[in-house]
């Protein structure tokens, strides 16, 4: 089953795919382009993965050391990162470098503490698309990746659909892609992870108890470009879905 | 969501988000321990933008919580910061008018595994359950208007206390929330810590901890061994 969170016509719906855009829970069905699209179930802890793809790791390869078999890189995001589908999303003008990344993002369905790999998989609720800017920048080596580049108002863009984790039966075997303009950049699929789902969650519920709603950003392939204000950006997983944002400047913020 | 860990939390915005902001290196003296090597790689030149960090929502307790120390760990640093509580959204804020969107202050016990690097440190360092102590209430902007001039004694079972005062920080809280909010908006009841300073103590299974400031209260807190459930 798939399921949105939007917004119409004065309250928050629950909604479901229809031929012609979704359905409310209401009955009534709507074209994608005349609701709000939120993030499509209650967020909690927002985890990602840094290179966690081994192409992404040797395009980063000169800026960046980081073997398959060290410790899984992990940073944290907050709630005020996060965007729906069809959203749009600050490039600040002084920028020159910011780039989306596309990932599977994994919710977390049942507490997990101490779960041994052969379990993981039952602490999974479902999955959903997620775009995770970053604005290179603003990088700097202290606490990387530091907020300033990756904790950005509208910066987790997360959607449209949560996918139940009965329909997906090989969440290790997607295709993920991005396309700017309707231009592909980047592709790749979720069997090339350095750590796998069931790795990930072993790992982080060794030290953290993972609850109901928190959500692991599974990390990103490689073929990340550099964005510009007015840009389309798709990041798409088959079986998963397709999530669109729109990249506005400055001048809507009046800055 | 969190509302419960602070019981005097009653005026606007009611309660807490759940969101927690860590701020590192705020103290000079802490920035100047670190020397030349701030310089050098792998930090290259000192920190820009404020050093910060995330506390995730299974850390955060109240007031006389035990914290579990794992078993890899021989020790915990017992960091102790006023906490900031967001009366309403902050986005590019000036200083001048940050206080307007302060709701109140809260003491913060901010619990880690020991590390000396600040560059890429393990979110397990930081992430441990139980690991960020908030408490023992909040008190609105109105009773304490000025928080650049608190003194935080800081105390560890069996050692001497450490007085922290506010003053002094590289960023006063207004100017910290001109810096945050330049890049992130805060919302109501999220909370940032103004930050630590230099010579942090720490404490071991056993201790016990506490964080005392006249106008707010005393925030209380022990270490105990990690008994952490294995789930199926």
């Amino acid at each position: 089953m798939k399921t949105a969170r939007v917004a119409y016509a004065g309250a928050i719906h629950e909604a479901y795919p229809h031929a012609q855009g979704l359905q409310l829970a209401d009955g009534r069905v709507l074209r994608e382009q005349d609701v709000v699209w939120l993030v499509p179930f209650a967020v909690g802890t927002i985890i990602a993965l840094g290179l966690n793809y081994a192409d992404h790791v040797k395009e980063l390869g000169k800026e960046l050391t980081v073997k398959a078999n060290d410790e899984p890189l992990v940073f944290l995001k907050g709630p005020g990162s996060l965007l729906g589908h069809r959203g749009m999303t600050r490039r600040p003008k002084d920028v020159s470098f910011m780039h989306y990344e596309c990932e599977l993002a994994v919710v977390i369905g049942a507490s997990a503490r101490n779960v041994k790999p052969a379990d993981a998989m039952r602490h999974v609720a479902g999955y959903t698309v997620c775009n995770d800017y970053a604005i290179r920048d603003y990088l700097e080596n202290w606490y990387r990746p530091n907020l300033r580049v990756k904790n950005r108002d509208g910066a987790t863009v997360l959607g449209p659909w949560f996918v139940d984790a009965a329909d997906v039966p090989d969440p290790h075997r997607l295709t993920l892609r991005t396309l700017v303009n309707g231009m592909p950049t980047q592709s790749g699929n979720t069997a090339n992870m350095v750590n796998d789902i069931p790795a990930l969650i072993a790992y982080l519920s060794s030290f953290m108890t993972l609850q109901a709603g928190d959500v692991i950003l599974t990390g990103t392939p490689d073929g990340v470009v550099n964005v510009n204000v007015g840009d389309e950006v798709v990041t798409e997983i088959d079986g998963i879905g397709r999530l669109v944002n729109t990249i506005i400047g400055d001048d809507a913020f009046g800055i | 969501m969190t509302a419960s860990l602070l019981p005097g939390f009653d005026f606007a915005p009611w309660q807490l988000s759940g969101a927690v902001y860590g701020t590192l290196l705020n103290d000079p003296a802490a920035l100047a321990a670190i020397g030349d090597a701030a310089h050098a790689a792998p930090y290259k030149t000192p920190p820009r933008a404020p050093v910060m960090y995330i506390k995730p929502r299974n850390t955060l307790s109240g007031d006389g919580a035990a914290t579990g120390v794992p078993p890899d760990a021989p020790s915990l640093e017992i960091a102790a910061s006023l906490g900031i509580v967001i009366g309403r959204a902050t986005c590019r804020v000036r200083a001048q008018d940050a206080m307007t969107h302060v709701a109140g202050w809260t003491l913060v016990a901010d619990l880690s595994v020991p590390h000396d690097s600040y560059y890429r440190p393990s979110v397990r360092l930081k992430a441990l359950d139980g690991s960020c102590l908030l408490g023992p209430r909040v008190v609105p902007l109105a009773q304490l208007p000025d928080p650049d001039a608190l003194t935080l004694t800081l105390a560890v079972s069996g050692a001497a206390t450490h007085a922290i005062s506010t003053a002094g920080m590289q960023r006063g809280v207004a100017q910290l929330l001109q810096d945050v909010s330049a890049f992130m908006t805060l919302s109501a009841g999220d909370i940032l810590m103004l930050g630590v300073k230099a010579g942090t103590p720490r404490a071991r299974i056993g201790d016990r901890f506490s964080i005392a400031c006249a106008q707010i209260g005393t925030l209380h807190g022990h270490l105990v061994a990690e008994t952490a459930q294995e789930s199926a």
